[in-house]
């Protein structure tokens, strides 16, 4: 079977043997994941562990970084993968003790684990030894106590200053000694893409150091998905992490790591209703990018945005009829999607091949407006550039790694649903800049209508009695205690990925998202230090964030 | 010139087209401006009303809405002002970059504790007299993410609110509706009063003096404004 998929160069794959002699006496025990061997390691040991694995065994992507307490301890989870295969996977299990929580720090080794460990600080409390930067990151800073911690109490009130942003009516501070100009943008800005706040320092008009300061939307969603039943409670959350109607996208995050650890296998009609649902969403996501791109690089109000937005009401008229919902989906559940295509199928099928039909048209447009416009590639063209291995250390996936010329796909390297059955194409730019994250977004519109195309044939011509929507799934799902899983799916914006650890009841223990804008934005001062103001609203805007699941 | 029948010849002439003109200078009032009530005034083009009622109706047919996103509903709320719901047509739909260009500022999306402060501070940027919209579950009570240990049950706990939609998030047509519905009060001059004081940010220093505040003392200047969330007395 031949998908076009294939890469250029076979990964090295690593087996658990070599990966035992290379960490020696380091690796205290193993543990138990089920998808990624583990190996706990000594507070200590993190540095010299996890630069080993980089350097001579490859894993250079730190996907996730999970905190969490136990009774007895507190315990950071370092899940590394490799760009090049992410199903070679390995976990690194740091237990501290309960009095004395510290644990050294990951941050010279890969640069995202700076703001994984100011997370993991913030929210359940581990202290991280030789941290550059070591604050609160989605709390503000006068929070007491860590709010996933087991002894928080929620009841507690809390005070919330205005320190930090002092008043406007204020004179200015002007500084003697230097010429820089500290300028707040944000939280309330229309180039932030929600409620963003980012602390630049300017020297005339040149960025000289940019701080991104999130969590003005941290909405609790571990917690609250901490809260749910496996079976029905959490699957309305994930469509709003991502609520730029990546909905299915997310879903699926999920719907794939509780099929992982409930061991439910989804039917194959079921999985290509879900492909097809996750590229219109994919879509969306990608004609409100390009919208809201233009927006901050023309200040364009009226035209552009207006086409991307007509185009995504398109989009979402057919999600809706598919779903029932215009933005957030609810759609899939565990082993399945909720319903069948809507009746008449054929009407349904007839509307979607229409939107795939007048999809070129519209792209030929974008592409007049927008990438082949002079001013636009002058304003785009080497602005806002992310090498691929600072974005690799930054752990950014999705558009913006294809777009640093990274060739990283969830879809293809670690493949679900119907996506290894049908014919596309995994799309990467070489250009490292604002203007190649465009064009990758563009390109995948069209890859995503192909995947859409493919499936629609694929439905109408299934036997009428094989339609079979969802898998036996028992009602109550109780997967075994201390059960582990980390899976990811490839999101709008790149790699999504939920870890769950089970306790035996029918709620997880542990419910910790990754998600990929939160990395993506961490490279931000890596792309804007240097440049001019309106480059970095540039390259905010090619980073494609939504704050939602920044702060989650 | 009765208005039942066609006002200009369109076809068939050639002369220079300079009847507009002429219907302007000429005698009496310029026929496209006629209009029924233009014809029931008679001769005399003038109401009498009060002011207030007129300002009123001016307020809630021109309505400056002020551009804030902050979570879901801000993505639909952008449909609504877009092309095919256009919130535009309805005299509400001209989104000002900065609060103090806009009189209307509907909150699209869940408050958390870190943003309560800077919305307070936006929301007191505005000229008076100014609206707010709730717009979604979240603005109301905290919505589907209520049992939150950082999310504010409300927006009201804030700013005043004079309208609510209530939906998940709700539809552009739903916003559409409860801004109509708003613009209707304001022509009543039936909006909330604009001066509001229980939600002011207070001096750290002013704060009964409980376990937090004490242990935060140290560290806190006594002049810094804060907010205080109490979660245990929130509805």
């Amino acid at each position: 079977m031949s998908t076009g998929l294939e890469r250029s160069q076979p990964p090295v794959e690593v087996s658990e043997d070599e990966l035992e002699a290379l960490l020696g006496d380091r690796a205290l025990a193993r543990d138990d994941h089920l998808n990624a061997p583990g190996f706990v390691v000594r507070p200590d040991d993190v540095q010299s562990v996890l630069s080993d694995l980089k350097e001579r065994a490859g894993f250079d992507h730190l996907s996730n970084l999970t905190a969490q307490q136990y009774e007895d301890r507190y315990e950071s989870i370092y899940h590394l993968k490799k760009y090049a295969d992410p199903t070679q996977e390995v976990s690194i299990v740091v237990p501290t003790p309960i009095d004395d929580p510290v644990s050294e720090s990951a941050a010279p080794v890969f640069s995202t684990a700076d703001w994984h460990e100011r997370e993991a600080f913030d929210l359940v409390g581990i202290d991280y030894e030789g941290h550059p930067d070591p604050r609160r990151i989605l709390l503000p800073e006068t929070w007491q106590g860590h709010p996933l911690s087991l002894d928080y109490d929620q009841e507690k009130p809390q005070l919330v200053t205005l320190t930090d942003h002092a008043n406007p009516i204020q004179p200015d501070h002007h500084d003697a000694e230097s010429d820089t100009m500290f300028l707040n943008i944000g939280p309330h800005h229309p180039a932030t893409h929600g409620v963003l706040h980012l602390e630049t320092v300017l020297d005339g008009e040149t960025v000289v150091d940019v701080d991104p300061d999130v969590g003005y939307l941290h909405r609790c969603e571990e917690q609250m998905c901490q809260n749910g039943t496996y079976r029905h409670q959490i699957m309305p959350y994930p469509d709003r992490w991502d609520y730029v109607s990546a909905g299915l996208l997310n879903e699926w995050a999920y719907a794939r790591v509780a099929e992982d650890l409930a061991d439910i296998e989804v039917p194959d009609y079921a999985q290509v209703i879900r492909t097809m649902g996750a590229e219109l969403c994919r879509i969306a996501s990608h004609m409100l990018a390009l919208a809201t791109f233009a927006l901050d690089v023309y200040g364009d109000f009226t035209a552009i945005f207006q086409y991307g937005m007509r185009d995504r009401e398109v989009v979402q008229d057919i999600l809706e009829d598919l779903t029932g919902q215009r933005l957030m989906f609810n759609y899939f559940r565990l082993g399945g999607v909720a319903w069948d295509l809507p009746e008449p199928r054929e009407e349904f099928i007839a509307k979607t091949r229409d939107f795939l039909d007048e999809l070129p048209a519209k792209v030929d447009e974008y592409n007049d407006l927008l990438t082949g416009n002079e001013i636009f590639q002058v304003r785009c063209h080497d602005t806002g550039v992310l090498e691929p291995e600072a974005a690799k250390d930054y752990g950014c996936t999705g558009p913006v790694a294809r777009g640093s010329g990274i060739d990283y796909d969830l879809r293809r390297d670690d493949p679900y649903g119907y996506y290894d059955e049908l014919e596309w194409d995994v799309v990467t730019e070489p250009g490292c800049d604002n203007y190649s994250r465009v064009l990758v977004r563009m390109r995948e519109v069209e890859e995503s209508a192909k995947i859409i195309e493919q499936c629609l044939d694929l439905l109408e011509d299934w036997p009428e009695d094989e339609r079979e929507i969802q898998a036996n799934v028992p009602r109550t799902l109780k997967p075994d205690a201390d059960t582990e899983v980390y899976r990811a799916v490839e999101g709008a914006k790149g790699e999504l990925g939920i870890y769950i650890r089970a306790d035996g009841t029918d709620k997880p223990a542990r419910f910790k998202i990754r998600s990929p804008c939160f990395h993506n934005l961490s490279a931000l001062p890596e792309m804007a230090n240097g440049e001019y103001v309106p480059d970095l609203i540039a390259s905010l805007g090619s980073l494609d964030i939504v704050l939602g699941e920044v702060d989650r | 010139m009765s208005s039942n029948n066609p006002r200009q010849q369109i076809h068939g002439s050639t002369a220079p087209s300079t009847d507009t003109r002429d219907s302007r200078i000429g005698e009496g009032p310029d026929d496209r401006f006629n209009s029924k009530l233009r014809e029931a005034f008679g001769s005399t083009p003038f109401i009498l009303t009060k002011f207030d009622k007129f300002m009123n109706w001016v307020r809630g047919n021109s309505m400056f809405m002020l551009q804030f996103g902050i979570a879901c509903c801000s993505i639909e709320m952008m449909h609504t002002y877009a092309i095919k719901h256009d919130l535009d047509r309805f005299g509400a739909g001209v989104p000002r970059a900065s609060p103090r260009q806009a009189d209307v500022m509907i909150v699209p999306g869940t408050i958390v504790s870190k943003f309560g402060p800077r919305m307070k501070r936006v929301y007191d940027q505005m000229p008076e007299p100014k609206f707010v919209v709730g717009m979604g579950s979240c603005t109301i009570s905290g919505g589907p993410f209520q049992e939150g240990y950082n999310v504010v049950k409300g927006a009201e706990e804030i700013i005043p609110i004079d309208i609510h939609v209530p939906g998940c998030p709700p539809r552009p047509e739903a916003l559409i509706y409860g801004v109509a519905k708003l613009q209707e009060r304001i022509r009543n001059g039936e909006s909330t009063p604009v001066v509001v004081k229980p939600y002011e940010l207070e001096q750290f220093g002013d704060l009964p003096k409980d376990e937090l505040v004490q242990k935060l003392a140290d560290d806190i200047d006594e002049d810094d404004l804060v907010m205080r969330y109490n979660w245990a007395d929130s509805p």
